[in-house]
Parts: structure tokens; C-alpha cells; sequence
């Protein structure tokens, strides 16, 4: 089966979809990230969906879930690269990413990511 | 450009094929790109819908015209359990469960048109519509 890759830079994790990705794909992608995240230890986790076309229910849940599962592992996440048509999109759907954090590219985000790091270290 | 496909909706791959085939019809007609990420984002709940709750159907895409108007229609149809209480699922926040119980309602925040007939224990076919 297909797996999105997750590339470890230092204590930080980072994950470019750049696939239509159907639903199997995105819980193995929850599976994934959790055993990478207690596996190292990262503090940080960049999740890039600059290539997403939209953002659907299923894939906002999943983002929320990914968001609430790493704060429970003690690493921060932040999504990057939302397209500004899949932000309209998710807001009139209702989804609203409560508990999500973003930026709006990947050297932002990882910005965000570094700083807070260096505080609670 | 032919004007009316339809997609099977058997499994999650099909809901990946349901949504390309939704945005190469959108991008043929030249909908802005809100309206194509909409459309498209409705076509992915619905036909998600179909195939985990419908068990299975498909999805019927059609080029319309009203006076000078184009349009895109998506009708989406099963022969599943159908939906008890039709209010109640258009109503934003209730889930069948496993959802946040936006699929619905949500969906139908983002389109032009939205009609839903079900009978309990016959299916469900809903038919949407987003104008340019």
C-alpha cells in the first residue's frame, strides 16, 4: 500500500502530501506519524498540503486528529501551504480546524516551529 | 467535450476518480477556482456518503444550460438503507456517527443547488448544481 513519507530533520518532522489522497491513505498517515513521533522524540511536527486541491470533512478531520494526537505526544504541529480557495471551502463546509495551527509556507512554519522549541527547551 | 459521464461509486479509489472527473469538467467550463474547490469538495462528501453509507452507487455528471447560464450537475445514487430522517440529517453538528456531522449540511453551503430524496430502505440520490 501507499504510504506518504516522513522526513526527519533534527527534532522536527516533516510531511509534503502531494497526493489525491483517498482515506485509507490518510489513516495510515495518522498510524505513521504517531510511531515516528514516540520513535524519535521529534518536538515538531511541519505538515505541508500546499499541493492539496481541497480539503475535504475527512481530510480536515484528519489534520485536527494528527494536530490533537502529537500535542498528547508532546510535539507541536503546524499545518502549512492551505491554497486560499480550500480555506474559503473548509469554513463554508463548517470545519474550522479548532486546535490547528498554521502558516502560510513551509519557512514560516518552520520558524513558528523553531522558536517555540527554543522557548520550552 | 462529451456532456454527461458517469462514475462508480464502489470504493474510496472511486471517490479520488469522482473528484478528478469533477475538476476536469469544472476547469473545461472555466469556473473560477472557488467554484471548481467547492464543487469538487462537495463531489468528495457526497460521494463518500454514497459509498460508505449508501453502500455503493454512482455519480452522474452532466453540463446544463439555464437561459445563459452553464452549470455543473452531480447526481449521486444508491440503493442502500436510505436516510430515516432527512431534516434530521441536514442538520448541522447531527452525525450517523464517525463524522463531525458537517457532511450534509456543509455540503450543501457549497453549491448553487441541493435536492435530496431518500426512502428508508431503498437508497438515496442526491442531485447538486453549481451555476457559472
Amino acid at each position: 500500500m501507499d504510504r506518504i513519507p516522513i522526513l526527519r530533520m533534527g527534532n522536527c518532522l516533516l510531511i509534503t502530501i502531494q497526493v489525491d489522497m483517498h482515506d485509507r491513505l490518510a489513516l495510515a498517515l495518522q498510524d505513521d506519524l504517531t510511531a515516528k513521533i514516540y520513535a524519535t522524540g521529534a518536538k515538531g511536527v511541519l505538515i505541508d498540503i500546499s499541493a492539496l486541491e481541497i480539503v475535504d470533512s475527512f481530510m480536515g478531520r484528519m489534520i485536527a486528529n494528527i494536530s490533537a494526537m502529537a500535542m498528547i505526544l508532546d510535539a507541536r504541529t503546524i499545518v502549512v501551504g492551505m491554497r486560499p480557495a480550500v480555506a474559503i471551502t473548509l469554513v463554508e463546509l463548517g470545519l474550522e480546524l479548532p486546535g490547528v495551527q498554521t502558516a502560510l509556507d513551509v519557512e514560516r512554519g518552520m520558524h513558528m516551529l523553531r522558536s517555540t522549541l527554543v522557548r520550552t527547551r | 467535450m462529451t456532456n454527461n459521464a458517469v462514475v462508480p461509486l464502489q470504493d474510496e479509489q472511486d471517490v479520488v476518480r469522482a473528484r478528478q472527473a469533477v475538476r476536469i469538467r469544472m476547469q473545461e467550463l472555466k469556473f473560477s477556482l472557488v467554484d471548481q474547490t467547492k464543487m469538487i469538495t462537495a463531489a468528495s462528501e457526497l460521494a463518500r456518503n454514497t459509498v460508505i453509507h449508501g453502500k455503493g452507487g454512482e455519480m452522474g455528471i452532466e453540463v446544463v444550460a439555464n437561459g445563459m447560464r452553464t452549470g455543473v450537475r452531480l447526481t449521486f445514487e444508491d440503493h442502500g438503507p436510505g436516510i430515516e430522517d432527512i431534516g434530521q440529517a441536514m442538520t448541522d453538528g447531527w452525525t450517523s456517527g464517525g463524522g463531525l456531522g458537517m457532511g450534509l449540511p456543509g455540503t450543501k453551503r457549497l453549491v448553487n443547488d441541493f435536492h435530496i430524496e431518500s426512502t428508508a430502505g431503498q437508497g438515496t440520490r442526491i442531485v447538486i448544481a453549481r451555476w457559472k
